[in-house]
């Protein structure tokens, strides 16, 4: 376990879910949503729990992030709240 | 109400944050879970130290997962096919006006042909790719990090890439519905077979040392990592057939037409 490198992940963490929450476009919010389960595919993995990671990757950033675009691409784009 | 939202969560997150200085810290070899209470073997000791004597099996996530806890792993399997069956049941439409919810994505134009082609071919390479990958995650579970859930994700990823990158129709028809609906319930029922196998030859459900007087040449011991692969399967075929099933059902709005 790297403190410092946790420290890095933690913060882009805390700022890529801010940004999801704030752009109205749902596109980006969602690829950004990809970005964050990324991310936090990378800290479980420097933790060393890879089987976690693992999961995160192959539905977390990869299987969530098409099925939100899908879904999207039935909906308006642009969020009203 | 925004106000109210904030005072909540702002509440919320104040009260699990003032309990974290009582968590132990990482890795600390006293703390309850490490150590055991009361002097008694902590049951993640028992894991580390035991597994590998127990099972023959190199991966103690994996151990934990499909043998100790496989009730528990049973069951989130058959979570997965109920959002399955819960998206099948909200979304699909047969029959109807089929009114096309969107003007036809094929571009006809020189251009649109030669992008048609490069994404056509470079997915027609790596598909295969993917799902060897998948097959070697699934069968390589309880060696190394990987498994049933993850393997079977990555399974259905490949057939939902080749919707993504050709029609709907292309993937359905080399997976289609009444194929994956069909591969979902025989992924539970080869898990709660596996489990049922255990009580009629007068074991526990899912005590799989018992199997051993069903396949040749293994013992108590080989025989539960070897169901363990068998449970892993189940799980995989379940996971790969919801997942392109919530797919197929979600872009084509129920219809598995015109889906792009």
């Amino acid at each position: 376990m790297i403190v410092s490198f946790d420290l890095v992940i933690l913060v882009f963490l805390i700022i890529t879910a801010a940004i999801s929450l704030r752009v109205r476009d749902l596109l980006s919010a969602a690829m950004i949503l990809g970005v964050y389960s990324f991310l936090i595919c990378l800290l479980w993995a420097e933790m060393g729990a890879v089987d976690v990671a693992f999961t995160e990757a192959a539905v977390g950033a990869g299987v969530s992030t098409v099925f939100m675009i899908a879904t999207i691409y039935h909906t308006r784009r642009r969020s009203s709240d | 109400m925004k106000w109210l939202g904030l005072i909540a969560t702002a509440f919320t997150g104040i009260l699990l944050l003032s309990a974290t200085p009582y968590f132990p810290s990482f890795g600390d070899p006293n703390s309850p879970a490490n150590a055991g209470v009361n002097g008694g073997v902590s049951v993640s000791q028992y894991y580390i130290t035991e597994t590998y004597t127990d099972t023959k099996v190199p991966n103690i996530v994996t151990a934990v997962l499909a043998d100790y806890r496989g009730y528990d792993t049973m069951f989130e399997t058959v979570v997965i096919f109920a959002a399955g069956v819960a998206i099948f049941a909200i979304l699909r439409s047969f029959g109807g006006t089929t009114i096309p919810s969107h003007p036809t994505a094929i571009d006809t134009s020189v251009e649109g042909d030669h992008q048609r082609i490069i994404i056509g071919m470079t997915c027609k390479l790596i598909i295969p790719v993917i799902q060897l990958f998948a097959l070697y995650v699934v069968a390589h579970g309880h060696h190394s990090p990987g498994g049933g859930f993850q393997g079977g994700v990555i399974l259905g990823a490949s057939f939902i890439l080749m919707a993504l990158a050709k029609e709907l129709d292309t993937a359905l028809a080399r997976f289609s519905e009444k194929r994956y609906l069909a591969l979902a319930c025989v992924g539970i029922f080869i898990y709660s077979g596996f489990g049922l196998l255990c009580v009629a030859l007068e074991r526990n459900f899912l005590d799989y040392g018992i199997l051993h007087r069903l396949m040749p040449a293994t013992d108590e011991i080989m025989a539960r990592s070897h169901s363990m692969l068998g449970v892993e399967v189940g799980v995989a075929f379940t996971v790969t057939a919801i997942m392109f099933a919530i797919y197929a059902n979600l872009s084509s709005k129920g219809r598995l037409e015109q889906g792009f």
